[in-house]
Formats: structure tokens, C-alpha cells, sequence
């Protein structure tokens, strides 16, 4: 018969050690692919095990985006749910208001680019922005860095989501010399400087 | 020692493409549709094959028919609704079998991310008799393309990789090898299986149906099919990424992993059903795995609670569907404004849109970036639902009005628009047109030749007339087409310039008889060109006309004045030309 994998016989633990669930989200055409991609080609470097998980079409036209990057020594699924995200990372402030959900209550961290962004049903008047974004965030212990404006200042203001990803690295286990190898491989070679310049800024940001 | 360079970080659809490649297939034929659309764009780029995009996927399964018959090992690509239009040589390919491997990658949608509706490959997969594998993360995608190309040569027919949209776009480490070589396989001219008339196609129905008690008791042996025994309370069967999920949730319980869904292994089931003592199935947005394993006589337990019939599922959903309580969550306790995709600033579509939706038009409309003038403002459309749809289901509508008693005065005098995109006439739209002007239709068909097929990331098409490799080919001129069907009136508009864009609405409505106009003017996510922005002067009378054309780039102020954001504003001037009273200029104008 096709093939078997008896875990009883030889007493092998089927538990999975628990895997590192980021929650990247934002608005389409932010950059949080590429910011996904480096995440999880840094973890790849570290010896995880990864899996990527992103959205295309439609909802790039500037709609509300979300991508997933998991990783840990076994890691299956690429998805994940409401309150199983250890980290958010939200590319824009009301976007992390809508995926608050996704956070993990016991443990998870909010990182959030405090930068709002209004969406077409606010522009034309048929929706509100919530008047209290930031304080709500805070409230519930979110780290909020004005990302864009620290991008602007490294002199590449395409740089949000390497700001983030300085920030985020903070907070995970990775080597610095990992995130900096893999940030210069992925970014087009003449802005390598000033994304590393971002990176940095960001951690100094979460300090 | 091989080390690093062997592994890379993948998307299922690129694992598929190096599969393919590493099979020594020769041929790639697909047409675009998230989320399949990056297997052909990457088989593409490597040395040694040949890819091409079809017009639609009917033709891209006639052309690897063809190629497969010579000899060469061919893949096609396309996403779940793109099966439906090639069912017609798909089934009897079915029955002529193959000469070169033939694998088709279908991707389906289940959760509906960028998709019009959210149906199961499998289905055909069975109706049309057509073996189907189900990898479960691209590592395995790579290794069943690969097995995908064997298979279909060891049993004379296509194979179907299924992919779903959170294995074609899961990146994770993909081990990677050399291609093997393969010359044209012999072709000998054999009528009896080519040519399927039905004395020869009898024949070889009853070859499709053995193939298929072959390919049942092939899965049964295959390390495809995997059966894993941990704690045999709980016997889960599952396939696909559902089967990643799966584990995730369950880590204790007994899992047979299904590689192949069709046709499915009756005797591995068989033992695995014997083994545990409660017997699941467990899959996403269909019924195909849970009713095709009862129908082969096995019977089923039902979970505690229900997983939902629709819709994605997730390892929280089949933990919860056991028995567990979903994870506490925090929720905004305030209102969140939607944030729905829209229309790029300066979007050549926009102006159309704006005027149909002033002329209160009934709109048929299609599939492409262009489904977005929908939503609010423009809100211009009346129907969305498959490619090529919008000009026969104009017809359609003119046809009942005619024809039918009981109008009502106000529908009867709404004029009836159909407006398709420019890849998606060559598509399926043509054949449409030539219908409505064979008939002696009515109304008025516009094409949004935006020089590009937007919507699944700007690729090439016989209208713009560039290649996949994006080489400069052969454009259709649809003036000249629309002329030669013997469309008597035909317009071509130039859609940035909004009064060119009335004035042509105006004639075609006057015009008795079928009209076309053809919009064209380059999407901005083409040109990527920045002007000046452009602003609103202190004169605004606060008419909201700029605003409800629905730019990103433009809002309001405290007090309801217009107001642009310079970053986002392009300066395509659209505002400038709806502004009734002047008050918008480029800064470039001083
Ligand atoms: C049968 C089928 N194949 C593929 C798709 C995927 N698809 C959706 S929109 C689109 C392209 C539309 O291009 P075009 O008509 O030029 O309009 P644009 O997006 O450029 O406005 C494609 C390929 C589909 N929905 N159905």
C-alpha cells in the first residue's frame, strides 16, 4: 500500500513546537510583500522553517491588504486566525484597528506606522475616519513609529516597510548581519544603502 | 557538497514552473487569472522552453493538444473559471489521450480573494475522467509537476495539478534540480486515436474508463497517498493545503494524505478506514472529497460542529469543528470605514464610468479593473459575471425589451451599454460581438482599450500586441475588425478627454443600430508617469462633481471643498475636465 508513517511504533512526538505567527497588513501598493518576502527569507537564513502566504488582484488597487509569514523549527500552515497573531505589523494605523482581531491576546505585540491613510468611501464622504486611532492603540499597548516620516528622513521615503521591518527586528531573534545580508540582496542594488539606512532607523525607533 | 544554491524561496505557482522545467517540458501555454497567473510568467523566463499566451484558455488547451501530439511535453495554466473554458477540448482530450506529457495547472479560489465564483476543479477532474493531484506547499508542487508529466505519459492522458490560492501564493524553501532533456516523442499518424468521431471515440471511451480503474489502484500503491497512524481515535482524510491545516490543528490524529483526488484511491481508504475508528473528511469551500468517499461506499463521521460549506478554512475552523473553543480575540468598538480596492488616479476607465453613470445607462458589464466602476461613486454597473458576458448579455437585454410585453416605460428608454476590456474581448468578446451584429443587435458596446490586461498584473495580449516575453508582436486593430464584421458605426475615442467621451455617447445613442466605441488610452500602472498635481481654487463651490468621479488622489476639506492630494494626484487633468466651474488647474499652469 502507498506509503505509512506510524508515529505510535516509533514513538515519535507529533506535537509541532509552537510557530512564530507576523501579521503584515496595510493598505495595497504599501510594500508589504516585499517587507513579508525579507521576513521570511531572514528566517529561512536563521534554519526555520517558513511559509509565506499573500494575497493578489484584486485588492491591490489600494484596498486593504494582508499578508502572513510564519516560521519556526515546524511550521504547516500558512495561514492563521483571529487571536493567534504573536505580532501585527500595520503599514498604516486604521488598518491595524481592522486587524486587531487577528492578535493574539496572551502574549501578541502591535507594531503600527501611525501614518493614516484615508480610503475612497471616507474621500467621497460616504464613510468617517475614527476620530481616536492613535490613543485606542496605545491604549492596548501597541508601539506606534511614524515610519513614513523616519523613511523620509534616511532620504527614501519608499522605505516604510524596511523602517518597519528595522523595528520589528527588535523584537525577534534574528541576527543583524541575517537582516542586513538578506535586506541588500532583495532591494534594487542602487537604494541598498538607504534601505539599510532604514533598517536601522527603525530599530533605533523601537529602542 | 550542493548546499544553499539547491534550495530557494518559492510561491506553489513558481514551484510548479521549475517542476515543469526540471521535467524537460517544452511547451507553456496559459492564459492570466489569480492566482495561477505567475506559473507561466516564470516557466517562461527559463532557458531551453517556449511559452506563450493564448488568447483564452480553450485555445491554450488546443495548442498544448497539438504540441503533445508531436511529441512535446507541454504545460498550460489558468485559474478554476479558465477550466470551464476549455472544458470542450479538455474532455475529449480525455479520450484521445497524449503523445507528450500534458499537465494543466488549474488554480482555484476557495474564499474568493479575486474570483467570481468559487467552484472545485475536482468536479471536472471527475466529469471529464482526467487523473488530479493535489500538492499540498510548493515543495510538493515542484515534485508532483514533476510526477504530474511521468503520469501523464505512463497512462496516455492529462494530468490536472490543482493548486488553490494559498498554495499557489505560499512561499516557503523549495528544493531544486536539474532539467532532463527530452526529445519529441515519435508521432505515427493514428486516426483511431486522433480523431474523434464517434466510432473511434466509443472505442476510446472504454479506454478513458479503465485508464481510470488503473489510475484508482496506481494511487492506492503511490507514496502520493500517505497514510500517517498517531493516535487512531481520529482518522482525518484531507488533500491540498487543507491537509497543512490539518496538521496544524490536530497534531495527534491520524491523517491520510490524499497526493491524487481524482481518481481516488479505493484501496489505501480502505485500510485507513479500517485502522481508526472514527473516520473524517475534512476540506475547504466544497463537498467533492467528503461525497466522492462516500459514494465509493465508505461512511463517514460527522464532526461536533459543522465546517462551514463556503468560504476558506483555516486550522481555527477545523480545531473549533472538533471541539474546541475558538481563541478569545479584542475587537474596535468603534466604526471602521471600509477600504474597498478602487480605481488607480488618472484610471483611462474612470471618465467612461462617470458618463455612464450620468446617462443612468443599464451597464452589462466584465471582468477586468473595470469591474471596479461598480462601486461607489461611480456605481455605473448593472452585471458582472464571466469574461466575454458584458456584449452577449447587452444583447440579451435588448432582445427582451424588444420582444417582450409588459416593459416598463422607464426601463424601455434606459439606453443598454456593454463594456468590456481590451484583453478580454480577444478573449471571448469577439465572438459576442459577431452574434449581436449577425442578429441585427441594438445598443451600444464599448471596448476599454487600456493597451493592457490591467487587472492580473499588465501582461501582454493580441491587442497591445506584446508577447510574453514582452516582445513587440502583431496588434489587433478592433476598428478595423468591428469593420469588417460590418458593425456600421464605430467610434474610436480617446478616454482622457472627456468631451470626445460625451460627444461620442451622444452620436452612438442617436445612431440606429448597433454602435461601438473603442476608449483607448494607456493604463497609469503602464506609463507610470507623474505630471504637476493639480488644485482646487478658493472659487469651489463645494458641487461635489470632482469628488464623485471617486479619484483617490481628491477629497474634501472641513468645510466641503474639494481638495487633491498632491502625492496621489498624477495630473491627468480628469477633475479639471469634470469641474463644472473651473476651479481646478495644474500647478504647472502657475
Ligand atoms: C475565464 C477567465 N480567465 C481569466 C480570468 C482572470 N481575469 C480577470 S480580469 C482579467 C483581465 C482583464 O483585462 P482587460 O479586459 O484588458 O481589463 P483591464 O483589467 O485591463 O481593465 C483576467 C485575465 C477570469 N476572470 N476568467
Amino acid at each position: 500500500m502507498a506509503t505509512e508513517i506510524n508515529a505510535q511504533s516509533t514513538g515519535a512526538t507529533a506535537v509541532a513546537s509552537k510557530a512564530v505567527t507576523v501579521v503584515l497588513c496595510g493598505v495595497g501598493g504599501q510594500g508589504t510583500i516585499l517587507a513579508a518576502d525579507i521576513l521570511a527569507k531572514v528566517a529561512a537564513a536563521s534554519g526555520m522553517q517558513v511559509r509565506l502566504s499573500e494575497i493578489h488582484g484584486m485588492s491591490q488597487r489600494g484596498g486593504s491588504v494582508i499578508t502572513i509569514v510564519r516560521f519556526g523549527t515546524e511550521v504547516h500552515s500558512p495561514v492563521t486566525d483571529l487571536g493567534c497573531a504573536d505580532r501585527i505589523v500595520s503599514f498604516e494605523a486604521t488598518e491595524a484597528l481592522r486587524y486587531l482581531p487577528y492578535l493574539n491576546k496572551n502574549g501578541g505585540k502591535l507594531l503600527v506606522n501611525s501614518e493614516e491613510i484615508k480610503p475612497l468611501p471616507v474621500l467621497i464622504g460616504f464613510a468617517e475616519m475614527p476620530s481616536n486611532t492613535v490613543e485606542y492603540l496605545q491604549k492596548h499597548g501597541a508601539t506606534l513609529i511614524d515610519s513614513s516620516a523616519i523613511a523620509r528622513e534616511v532620504g527614501n521615503p519608499k522605505a516604510t516597510n524596511i523602517v518597519l521591518m528595522g523595528a520589528l527586528s527588535k523584537d525577534l531573534d534574528f541576527d543583524e548581519k541575517t537582516w542586513e545580508d538578506v535586506i541588500a540582496k532583495r532591494v534594487p542594488p542602487k537604494t541598498v544603502d538607504s534601505n539599510i539606512a532604514a533598517f536601522h532607523a527603525g530599530r533605533d525607533a523601537v529602542k | 557538497m550542493q548546499v544553499a544554491d539547491t534550495k530557494k524561496l518559492l510561491s506553489g505557482n513558481e514551484a510548479v514552473a521549475q517542476g515543469a522545467y526540471e521535467a524537460g517540458c517544452l511547451v507553456g501555454v496559459g492564459y492570466p487569472g489569480t492566482p495561477s497567473t505567475e506559473t507561466m510568467e516564470s516557466f517562461a523566463k527559463y532557458d531551453g522552453v517556449y511559452a506563450e499566451w493564448a488568447p483564452n484558455e480553450k485555445v491554450a488547451m488546443e495548442v498544448a493538444g497539438g504540441a503533445s501530439m508531436a511529441g512535446a511535453r507541454c504545460l498550460v495554466a489558468c485559474k478554476h473559471v479558465g477550466v470551464n473554458v476549455m472544458a470542450d477540448p479538455l474532455y475529449t482530450l480525455a479520450y484521445t489521450g497524449v503523445n507528450g506529457g500534458l499537465v494543466l495547472l488549474a488554480a482555484d479560489d476557495p474564499g474568493m480573494f479575486s474570483s467570481q465564483n468559487e467552484q472545485d476543479t475536482r468536479f471536472h477532474a471527475l466529469g471529464a475522467r482526467i487523473p488530479l493531484l493535489e500538492p499540498s506547499n510548493p515543495a510538493e508542487a515542484r515534485d508532483f509537476a514533476k510526477l504530474a508529466f511521468d503520469l501523464s505519459e505512463e497512462f496516455d492522458i492529462p494530468v490536472i495539478v490543482r493548486s488553490t490560492v494559498r498554495m499557489s501564493h505560499t512561499k516557503t524553501m523549495v528544493e531544486i534540480g536539474e532539467r532532463v532533456e527530452h526529445d519529441l516523442k515519435p508521432y505515427t499518424k493514428d486516426p483511431s486515436k486522433w480523431v474523434m468521431m464517434p466510432a473511434f471515440a466509443k472505442k476510446r471511451r472504454k479506454v478513458a474508463d479503465q485508464r481510470v480503474r488503473d489510475l484508482m489502484d496506481w494511487g492506492s500503491k503511490s507514496d502520493i497517498v500517505r497514510a500517517e497512524y498517531r493516535d487512531k481515535k481520529i482518522g482525518i482524510i484531507c488533500a491540498g493545503v487543507v491537509y497543512e491545516h490539518v496538521r496544524e490543528a490536530m497534531p495527534d490524529a491520524s491523517v491520510l494524505k490524499l497526493g491524487i483526488t481524482y481518481p481516488l484511491p479505493k484501496a489505501a481508504i480502505a485500510s485507513f478506514a479500517d485502522e481508526v475508528e472514527e473516520l473524517y473528511v475534512v476540506e475547504e469551500a466544497s463537498n467533492y472529497l467528503s461525497s466522492q468517499v462516500a459514494a465509493l461506499g465508505f461512511t463517514l463521521n460527522q464532526t461536533p460542529n459543522a465546517i462551514p460549506p463556503d468560504d476558506e478554512i483555516s486550522p481555527e475552523i477545523i480545531r473549533h469543528a472538533f471541539g474546541a473553543d475558538k481563541p478569545d480575540f479584542e475587537t474596535f468598538d468603534g466604526a471602521l470605514p471600509p477600504r474597498p480596492p478602487s480605481l488607480c488616479a488618472g484610471c483611462p476607465h474612470r471618465l467612461v464610468f462617470s458618463e455612464l453613470n450620468r446617462m443612468g445607462a443599464i451597464v452589462t458589464g466584465d471582468i477586468g479593473c473595470y469591474t471596479l466602476g461598480a462601486l461607489a461613486p461611480l456605481s455605473a454597473l448593472d452585471s458582472c459575471v464571466c469574461m466575454g458576458a458584458s456584449l452577449s448579455m447587452a444583447h440579451g437585454v435588448e432582445l427582451a425589451r424588444k420582444f417582450g410585453s409588459g416593459v416598463d416605460e422607464k426601463f424601455a428608454k434606459k439606453p443598454v451599454v456593454g463594456v468590456i476590456g481590451d484583453s478580454t474581448f480577444a478573449h471571448s468578446g469577439i465572438t459576442s460581438l459577431l452574434g449581436t451584429v449577425y442578429n441585427h443587435g441594438d445598443g451600444i458596446l464599448c471596448i476599454l482599450d487600456n493597451r493592457t490586461t490591467a487587472m492580473t498584473g499588465q501582461q501582454g495580449n493580441p491587442v497591445n500586441g506584446i508577447t510574453l516575453q514582452h516582445r513587440p508582436s502583431h496588434e489587433l486593430d478592433i476598428v478595423k475588425l468591428c469593420e469588417a464584421m460590418d458593425v456600421e458605426d464605430v467610434q474610436r475615442v480617446d478616454s482622457q478627454d472627456l468631451k470626445a467621451v460625451r460627444e461620442a455617447f451622444k452620436h452612438a445613442r442617436e445612431f440606429d443600430g448597433l454602435s461601438v466605441i473603442v476608449f483607448c488610452s494607456p493604463c497609469q500602472l503602464l506609463i507610470r508617469k507623474k505630471e504637476s498635481p493639480y488644485v482646487v481654487s478658493e472659487d469651489c463651490r463645494k458641487c461635489r462633481s470632482c469628488i464623485n468621479i471617486g479619484c483617490p488622489a481628491m477629497g474634501a476639506d472641513e468645510e466641503g471643498r474639494a481638495l487633491i492630494n498632491p502625492t496621489q494626484c498624477i495630473g491627468c487633468g480628469q477633475c479639471a475636465q469634470i469641474c463644472p466651474f473651473d476651479c481646478i488647474k495644474s500647478t504647472a499652469e502657475g
